[in-house]
């Protein structure tokens, strides 16, 4: 014969993933990974279809006389004017793409000033590098050899390389995923803990309300009830856990095929059963607060509001996880108890 | 590869779900039939549970003593004291705040008593002692959410009964109760009186030795009153006890064998009803009639209303030759009852003497 706290786990456990809720809950993630793979596929193979590289119209006024020079660019033609009026007239004619003025006194002052017909909100990248090439090779040529104005275009290719313990030159880490899966881990589990908590928060109130308690307590000690509650939905939320941990590792699977910075995601399973073991932890604790805010409030309602201000901890390393990816090691992941959830610090 | 693994899983899940089909077929074929090998929810014969000590056959099931309860200032149960034989229905009366629930609270070990000691079953309270204890409270509800069977077999399964057992107990108990063919129906889904009717099962469906009624009747309409209070005289014949609690003292006067009123925390009145309402006869007799009455030896007063009167008696006279008298002098008698004062008028005298 099974013992009743065993009784309260099966029961509270497949109630709960029998839950419209925890259903859609639990299954959104698998669809819309779906449904961004579908997406990105789509734009992946609009992207891929072969376009004629496109060179770039781009007028000017110098009025310094010593920009003459380098107006063929691979990807950008450089046509000089006589006056202002005559590009914007080629500009409106669509003649041009845009076109710039340099005035008189741009060697003191660095200004140029930019016309275009586009809405944007700020210089295209392109344009702007574009610009900025044409301008230093006309202030460079003829001044420094080629090799010096290729170093002056591009003076820094930096490479960071990472010595481990030993002095040792390891691979660099990849940023990828030095900060988008421990971000992602981190949301799962904290996300499952809220959720895993609201539901066992949800079932003693209604317990409460629907008036089973009383019949509940002539049956089993309270003791039991709540540890049974506590161990059936924090399976549940162990399931959940691991239809989306399996969603991320079958997506990320079919994904690498297109997005090479998936191609290394492998998550470690130390990092798993670091994973389980901070959500027990976090469950036990969130749990608990929430079934005593169960008990002690009169209706779920007032019982939700009173759980927010628990909840608010821990979120708060979420919300500063570029600051811990950043620095695991650092003063507040190190110093901090609370901060001192495994699927937050670099792996 | 692939594709057999799902094949095989896609029709192993398609033979599964034909059964379970066929079966419920066959079982709505025939809903309130009872198969064979169904135990009955109150076996005639049932085999003894070694886990089971029997109630003390003609002994008390339970055993208060002194049982004192305050909250903060308010002693709201003091120094009551009470037995419950097996076998018999024991009543639990008093006005509404008189400390009936808190009383029965302290049975079921949901909150604890000041002083005072309580025995269950010739032993003090245990969590063992919960598997025999069938209960109702006052506040009672159900999970609407979830069906009646699986409600039903769950709280059963909580009171110790094998899976297998809490649901043949279930689906007999069902069946009894004429609920079978709703057992795949929502609580939600039920008229208030069927809820009514599983509310009631959930406190009999582990066929407890000790049921504790708190306010049974209160909210049910007339035919499932009656239905419980069917169920409640077979469990006395059965030898079990229950403990009704109950305002309305009529239908405490109806079922109970003894009573223990409740007034202000206090026992007022405690044993044999019967005996009781002896004790608080007024030796009064209530006649319909017509013809003359007066002058009746051993009758002390008459008061007439017209077409019937109450004639108050001599200590020690006997109605029976008050109606020797009025057939010998050719009055037609229409009703001639005894009074006995109810348990409604007992408790106003009482609460009044107080």
């Amino acid at each position: 014969m099974r013992s009743k706290t065993f009784t309260i786990v099966v029961h509270e456990f497949l109630s709960t993933v029998k839950r419209k809720s925890f259903l859609i809950t639990t299954l959104s993630l698998p669809v819309i990974a779906l449904l961004g793979m579908l997406i990105y596929e789509v734009v992946q193979d609009i992207q891929s279809e072969p376009e004629p590289p496109e060179q770039a119209k781009l007028g000017y006024v110098d009025a310094t006389g010593l920009f003459g020079g380098y107006t063929e660019q691979p990807e950008a033609l450089f046509i000089l004017y006589g006056s202002e009026d005559t590009a914007k007239t080629d500009l409106l004619a669509e003649e041009i793409d845009e076109y710039f003025v340099i005035p008189q006194d741009y060697l003191s002052t660095g200004l140029v000033v930019r016309y275009t017909t586009e809405r944007e909100l700020e210089p295209p990248a392109k344009v702007w590098e574009e610009i900025r090439v044409f301008l230093l090779n006309n202030l460079l040529g003829g001044r420094l050899s080629p090799e010096l104005i290729e170093r002056a275009e591009t003076p820094l290719l930096l490479t960071s390389l990472y010595l481990d313990e030993k002095g040792q030159v390891s691979e660099p880490p990849d940023e990828f995923l030095t900060i988008f899966v421990p971000y992602i881990l981190g949301l799962i589990f904290i996300l499952s803990i809220f959720f895993t908590s609201g539901y066992l928060l949800q079932s003693v109130s209604e317990e409460k309300e629907n008036r089973i308690m009383e019949i509940l307590l002539s049956s089993v000690s309270a003791r039991e009830l709540l540890l049974g509650k506590i161990v059936g939905l924090g399976a549940a939320g162990l399931v959940q856990i691991a239809v989306w941990f399996i969603t991320i590792q079958v997506f990320s699977d079919v994904a690498s095929v297109n997005i090479s910075a998936l191609e290394d995601l492998d998550i470690p399973l130390r990092v798993l059963l670091w994973g389980v073991i901070y959500f027990v932890l976090g469950y036990l604790l969130f749990a608990t607060i929430y079934a005593g805010m169960g008990s002690l409030m009169p209706t779920a309602r007032e019982s939700q509001q009173w759980t927010g201000m628990f909840a608010l901890p821990a979120v708060v390393p979420l919300m500063l996880m570029a600051v811990i990816a950043e620095h695991p090691s650092g003063a507040l992941p190190g110093r901090s108890p609370s901060f001192h959830s495994p699927p937050l610090r670099r792996y | 590869m692939d594709a057999a693994a799902f094949a095989i899983v896609a029709v192993a899940l398609l033979a599964v779900a034909f059964r379970a089909y066929r079966k419920r077929k066959s079982q709505r074929a025939h809903p309130n039939e009872l198969p064979p090998d169904t135990p009955t929810i109150f076996p005639s014969q049932t085999m003894p549970d070694p886990s089971r000590t029997p109630p003390p056959a003609g002994g008390n099931t339970v055993e208060v003593s002194q049982v004192c309860k305050s909250f903060g200032k308010k002693t709201v149960v003091d120094h009551v004291s009470f037995e419950v034989k097996a076998g018999e229905i024991f009543g639990m009366v008093g006005p509404n705040g008189a400390g009936k629930t808190t009383t029965i609270r302290m049975l079921m070990d949901i909150i604890k008593p000041d002083s005072g000691g309580v025995r269950i079953l010739g032993e003090p309270f245990t969590e063992a002692t919960k598997n025999r204890i069938g209960y109702l409270p006052e506040e009672r509800g159900l999970y609407r959410k979830i069906t009646v069977c699986e409600s039903l077999t769950y709280l059963a399964a909580l009171k110790g009964l094998d899976s297998h057992t809490a649901k043949s107990r279930t689906e007999a108990l069902l069946r009894q109760i004429g609920m079978f063919e709703h057992r795949d129906k929502k609580i939600e889904q039920l008229s208030r009186g069927m809820g009514q009717l599983i509310q009631f099962s959930t406190a009999i469906v582990h066929d407890p030795d000790l049921l504790i009624l708190d306010e049974p009747f209160s909210g049910l309409d007339p035919v499932n009153k009656e239905a419980i209070k069917q169920f409640l005289r077979e469990l006395r014949a059965r030898g079990k006890s229950v403990i009704l609690s109950a305002h309305q003292m009529n239908e405490v006067e109806e079922l109970c064998d003894r009573i223990l009123m409740i007034h202000k925390g206090q026992a007022v009145l405690y044993g044999n009803l019967h005996e009781i309402k002896n004790r608080f006869r007024n030796n009064s007799i209530y006649l319909e009639y017509e013809g003359l009455i007066e002058g009746l030896e051993g009758v002390t007063t008459v008061k007439n209303h017209g077409r019937y009167a109450e004639l108050f008696l001599e200590g020690n006279a006997a109605p029976q030759n008050v109606l020797a008298q009025l057939v010998s002098r050719g009055v037609k008698v229409g009703r001639f009852e005894v009074s006995t004062p109810s348990l409604n008028d007992i408790f106003i005298q009482v609460a009044k003497g107080k």
